[in-house]
Formats: structure tokens, sequence, C-alpha cells
């Protein structure tokens, strides 16, 4: 395999309260009212090490709330690590001087879980898509139309509506304008947060296409974060399943949907549904949900997990080799 | 029994600058309390704007400007404001596409439920407050108590989700419209959802319009399922029905898209060419320029018809003629 494109090394985030003045205001208001809560820190990410190698699609699934949009940012270098390094080609972001900084940023792309916050409401699509190209000069004037209209089209989106504001785009369009404003800076990295979620799957069978078409073509690489296993399953080369800030699971996609080993893994693939299925019970969970703002301790899924035992609840699992390639955190693995 | 809801012949078009957008044009379905109607469809073909039609939240240049919306009986598109306010987030709830129409970005989530909670209760701010905190606690939201406290921000993507859903269950709604409600959850915490809102659908008898892209959920979910395409229905029956016996050639397509329907790694399957401009639409079946059954009689409208029992689509060449 090449070298590696992305490199985090030991990333953690941890978000403290905010201090903005609305935050301030309802802080102080709590404390009059004597209703200030206790522990506000939230550990999003704890030191997760990832190596992502050049043309190479890695997913990352696990439970809502469990830091995947935090490590997202942080590889798209739109949000600074509490500890730890983002490596790009084998750099420390953090450490490049700004022209190389600027241009990283520019080879990371980021497509948003949530099109419409990450859309500016006052500006047209055409700004939206295609103003970083021209400011980083990867267009001229003169060729912006037929540019602009390229970019629209690929990512499945008429150019008649290129005046329109975002507003004016159902949610699976906005989405869209996402992933074209993504694309139109020619990428190296793309991190697609839940990037196909609102799109129908004929569309999404388009978009997918056309990731694994500049994939071959360009050799763009992926880190793939979404709730849907089947298209996780479809399109990945590895898989990493993270449960509240950890990366609990990690090998090759096949290994991981035939032989899945770690029990949230398992219950997750338990729980995937079946477009055979007809009018099904679905369960609630069993077992409490953690908190990553109270994080349970030893096994952070000890909670919820069928085969918890006493140590489970102490001891911390280490992520470790449990066959070639294939790594999981649990302690049922020391038996074997 | 009258039906929970019955939407006839909506057309709700948006009259734009560039030329009128016909977002739904001759919709008509219902739905009886305690019955799961899905409804799938092409991006864009008008599946949220129907709902917005039913809430009354069709913002300018949008209008209904023809159809009727009955529910309980009752032609709510001729409800002044003040009335259909005292329906809205009461008894007809919708789960927005995007949580953030649900929810203030300035206001800490407490604030936002005890007043969703006060505006159609009479109850004390404790009382609120802890109906807030156990309707949290029923959509998987832990330390419910500290959470409350936080700002929409600070939450991911999910959590806001569940938010909206746990304001849209507050009430107990006669009738809920769940707009792409589970998409940012993983499967086990969508299934505890959906556990919720079967239990809903039993206990209270809530009628659930749930709009979705995920058809295994669909699947699983369903009674009854409508397709869009373009604004309109091209598509009802049971979700058996539609699912293995689909009679429009667009079902079938989005169908054969999905990815467990296609092998690993290979190309998806896709339906060939792009959503036409609803500006544009070409005259006869909108679909008419990418199906690959589309001949001349393809050029006038096609009307719903009943080629089966309990199955209705608008096509002149249903799959089911094709294939007896
Ligand atoms: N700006 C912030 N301030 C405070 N807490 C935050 C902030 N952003 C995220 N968090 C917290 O960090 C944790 C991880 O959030 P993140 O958005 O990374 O989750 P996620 O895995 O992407 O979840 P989802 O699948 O629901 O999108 C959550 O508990 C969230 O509340
Ligand atoms: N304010 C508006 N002005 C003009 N056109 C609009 C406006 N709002 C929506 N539309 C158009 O109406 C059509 C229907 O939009 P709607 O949001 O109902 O689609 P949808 O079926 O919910 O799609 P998705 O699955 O992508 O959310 C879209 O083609 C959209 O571009
Ligand atoms: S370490 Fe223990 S609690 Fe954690 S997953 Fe393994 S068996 Fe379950
Ligand atoms: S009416 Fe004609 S073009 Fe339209 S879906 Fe049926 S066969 Fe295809
Ligand atoms: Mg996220
Ligand atoms: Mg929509």
């Amino acid at each position: 395999m090449s070298a590696p494109i992305i490199e985090l090394r030991g990333i953690s985030k941890r978000f403290g309260p905010s201090y903005d003045a609305a935050a301030r205001l309802g802080r102080s208001i709590a404390r009059r009212l004597g209703t200030e809560q206790k522990n506000e820190i939230v550990q999003a990410v704890d030191r997760v090490d990832l190596s992502v190698a050049s043309g190479e699609v890695v997913g990352l699934v696990g439970e809502s709330g469990c830091g995947k949009s935090t490590i997202g940012r942080m590889v798209a270098g739109i949000m600074p690590p509490s500890e730890g390094s983002v490596l790009y080609k084998g750099q420390d972001i953090a450490t490049l001087p700004p022209d190389r900084a600027r241009d990283a940023k520019l080879k990371v792309q980021m497509i948003f879980q949530d099109p419409y916050a990450s859309l500016n409401p006052r500006l047209r699509v055409e700004d939206i898509v295609g103003e970083a190209p021209l400011v980083h000069g990867l267009v001229k004037r003169a060729d912006f139309a037929t540019y602009l209209d390229a970019q629209l089209r690929r990512a499945g989106l008429d150019p008649a509506y290129r005046r329109r504001y975002p507003h004016q785009f159902s949610g699976g369009q906005r989405q869209r304008i996402g992933i074209a404003r993504a694309l139109a800076v020619q990428p190296e990295f793309l991190v697609c947060d839940e990037a196909v979620a609102a799109l129908d799957v004929s569309i999404q069978a388009q978009i997918l296409n056309l990731f694994m078409d500049l994939r071959r073509e360009l050799d763009l690489t992926y880190l793939f974060i979404s709730h849907d296993l089947g298209v996780v399953e479809h399109l990945s080369d590895r898989v990493l399943i993270m449960y509240l800030g950890r990366i609990v699971e990690s090998a090759a996609t096949e290994e991981v949907f035939s032989r899945p080993n770690h029990p949230y893994t398992q219950a997750l693939l338990a729980e995937v549904p079946r477009i055979e299925a007809r009018k099904r019970r679905f369960t609630a969970i069993t077992g409490e949900i953690p908190s990553p703002l109270a994080p349970p301790s030893g096994c952070h899924f000890h909670p919820r997990c069928p085969h918890a035992m006493p140590r489970c609840v102490q001891e911390e699992p280490q992520l470790r080799d449990i066959a070639p390639g294939h790594r999981s955190a649990c302690h049922l693995n020391d038996r074997l | 029994m009258t039906a929970t809801l019955e939407v006839r012949n909506l057309r709700t078009h948006f009259f734009t600058r560039a030329g009128v957008v016909k977002a739904v044009d001759d919709v008509s379905f219902s739905i009886a309390g305690g019955q799961v109607l899905g409804l799938v469809g092409e991006s864009g073909s008008g599946k949220s704007v129907t709902g917005f039609s039913v809430m009354g939240l069709v913002d300018p240049p949008g209008h209904v400007v023809e159809g009727a919306i009955l529910y309980q009986g009752r032609d709510i598109t001729r409800l002044s404001e003040r009335d259909m306010r005292a329906l809205r987030g009461n008894r007809i709830a919708m789960i927005f596409q995007d949580p953030m129409m649900t929810l203030n970005p300035v206001l800490r989530i407490d604030t936002q439920m005890i007043e969703a909670v006060q505006a159609h209760a009479k109850v004390s701010r404790a009382q609120a407050r802890s109906r807030a905190r156990d309707a949290l606690g029923q959509v998987g939201i832990p330390s419910p108590d500290e959470r409350l406290a936080a700002y929409p921000h600070q939450f991911s993507g999910g959590m806001r989700q569940r938010v909206a859903i746990a304001i849209a269950l507050l009430h107990h709604p006669d009738l809920l419209i769940a707009d792409e409600p589970t998409t940012a959850l993983d499967v086990t915490i969508q299934a505890q959802i959906l556990s919720e809102v079967q239990k809903l659908a039993v206990t209270y008898g809530t009628a659930l319009i749930w709009i979705t892209h995920d058809l295994s959920v669909i699947a699983g979910l369903a009674d009854e399922i409508a397709v869009m395409y373009a604004g309109r229905i091209v598509e009802t029956g049971s979700a058996a029905r539609v699912l293995d016996t689909p009679l429009h050639p667009y079902t079938q397509g989005l169908i054969g898209s999905v990815p467990s329907r296609n092998r690993r790694g290979e190309k998806l399957r896709q339906i060939p060419g792009m959503t036409p401009s609803l500006l544009r639409l070409p005259p006869g079946c909108a679909f008419r320029t990418r199906c690959p059954h589309a001949d001349a009689a393809c050029e006038q409208e096609p009307e719903p018809s009943q080629p089966v029992p309990g199955q209705t689509t608008r096509c002149f060449h249903p799959l089911i003629a094709v294939s007896a």
C-alpha cells in the first residue's frame, strides 16, 4: 500500500461548556435558579489512531453522538484536536507554513452531514459552488460558466437552478449542492459525512458511482461516515466501528460483515433493516445508553453488552489484533 | 370510520421568477388511525412540500392552489391561522427533515421543550420540564438532565434529530408526519425510535406518514406505500405489493438501485438520465424520457388506474401487463 495521505496520531477532542454570550447568560440564570449542571465536559473523541492510504476508502460507522463528525472535522482541518496530531502526507498540519496549510485544506474537502446549516443562505448556488474554484485559480473567468454547469450536472443538479438560493431546494438537492461544492475544488481527499443520506436510492447510486469513478480516475481517497451499512459495505475497503469516542473494531470490509467480533458491531449488524422484511416489530435498546458526559468505566459498552463480565466494568479493553488486519477492543478475546 | 387524514387533488405550486414550480400536482391519499403510510420517491419530487401543505406551512411564493386536506373530515385548508396553530404541534405534528427547522439555535434545549409542552398543556414549569426530560430519555438521549441545559450546536446531528422527534411526540398527536427522521441515527438507535413510534400508533391510534429514502425501513414499518415522482403519486399499494411486484417503471428502477440488491464494489444500477426540471416538464408522462417502456401513448397524461386490486399506478404500460 502507498504512504498514508492522512494519519491521525492519538487524537482526542474534548468540548467544554461554550463561552458565547447566550451560553454565559443561560448559565448565569441557571446559577441564580440553582439548576446549574455539574459536568459539562464531553469527551467526544478519545485517543484515536487512524491512517488512510492514498486511494483507499475507509468507512466509519458508529453510534449517534460517538464522535464521527468530530473526527471528520479534525481530518478536514476545520477543528483542532485537543490532543494528538493530524498528519497530511506525513506532515503535522499544525506546523505547516501558512501557504502549505492552505493547500492542504483545499485538498482535503468535507461534505457536511447537515447540508442546510453548511450552506450560506444568502449566496446563490453558482457562488456556493463556483467561488472557491475561481478564487484558487482552478478555472478561468472565461471558462467559468461551462465549468459550473459541469460541476452541477455531475452532482445531479439541473444547471437551470444556478441562480437559486439554498432554501429553494429540497433536502436532497441541498445535499447535492454540498457534494458539488466539495468536488469543484478538485480535492485529493474527501470526508463524506452522511453525504448521501438525504438522497433517494437511485440518485444515491448515481453519486456513489461518481465517487467510485473519481477514485479510479484520480486516485481520490475517502473517509466515508455513514449509518447506512449497506452503502458502507458496498463502497469501503476497510471499516472502523466507533463507540463513545473510541474505535472498538477495525478490519477489511468483508471481514467485518462476515465475522464481526465486537459485541457492539454484532448488535449493529443484527439490527440492519432488510428490504425483504414486512411489518416487523422494532425492538427497543436493552440496558442503559451510556453518555459521553459520564462515560461508563472500563469498557464503554458494558451497560448494553449482553456478555459483560465484572472485569469489563473495571478495565478498559485495548484495541488489538485478533486476526491479521482485524482489530477489536473486547475482553472476550482474552479467553480465546 | 372517517380517515384521520384525507388529501384530495392537492396542488401546491411555487410562483418563482423563473416560472411556476409545480412541486405537488394533483396528489390524493388517505390514512386511518394507527396506520403507517410510507411516502417514498425521487429527491425533489414533492414529499416535504406535501407535508408542509398538510401542516399549513408553505411559505410564499408557494401556495396550495387547489385541493382539500381533510383532518378527521374537516377541511383544514380553510382554517384560520389561530385554529391551525391550536392543531399544529398538538394534534398534528411534523418531524422536519432539517431538525433546525424545529430548534432555535440560540435557545437552550430545555427552554424550547418546556415551551413546546406548555403551548398545548396547562402544566407547571417543573411538570413541563419533567415531561421534556422523559421525552428525551424515550428517544435514547442519555443524561437527559444535563443535556437539557445544552444548546443545539452542542449536539451531534443524530442527537438534534432525536430532540426534534421528542418534541413531535410530546402531545401524542393524532397525525404525525415524519420527514426523514432517522437518517442520522445508527441502526440500534433507529430501532429504538421505530419501536417508540409503533407504540404510539398502537396506544394512541396515531396515523403516521413516514417520508424516507430508506426502503428497508419502510419495508418493516409501513402498511401502505405511496411513490412520488415529479410532483405526482405514481404508485400506491400495500408495502408487500409495491416492493415485491411494483407496477410503475420508476418504482422498479428505484428498488433496483438499493445497494444490497447489487454486487459489492460494482457499479450500482441507477435510473438513466436526469430528473426533469419541474419548470419544464415534458408533456405526458413525466418519466417518459427515462423510461425503458415509453412509447407514443406516453405523450398523453397517464391517469391513476388500478390494474390489480389494491394497487394503483399512473402508467400506460404497468409492469404486470408486460409479464402476464
Ligand atoms: N461544538 C460542540 N460543543 C459541545 N459538544 C459538542 C460539540 N460538537 C459535538 N459535541 C459533542 O460531541 C459528541 C460527538 O459528536 P459528533 O457530532 O462527533 O457525533 P457523531 O458521531 O457525528 O454523531 P451523529 O451520528 O449523530 O452525527 C456528542 O456528544 C456531541 O454532543
Ligand atoms: N421555495 C421554493 N421555491 C422554489 N421551488 C421550491 C421551493 N421549495 C421547494 N421547491 C421545489 O419543490 C420541489 C419539491 O421539493 P420537496 O422539498 O418537497 O422535495 P422532496 O421530495 O422532499 O425531496 P428530498 O427527498 O430531496 O427532500 C423541489 O424540486 C424543489 O426544488
Ligand atoms: S469488553 Fe466486556 S462489556 Fe465490553 S464489549 Fe467486550 S464483553 Fe462486552
Ligand atoms: S406511462 Fe409510459 S413513460 Fe410513463 S412510466 Fe408508464 S410506460 Fe413509462
Ligand atoms: Mg455526525
Ligand atoms: Mg424532503
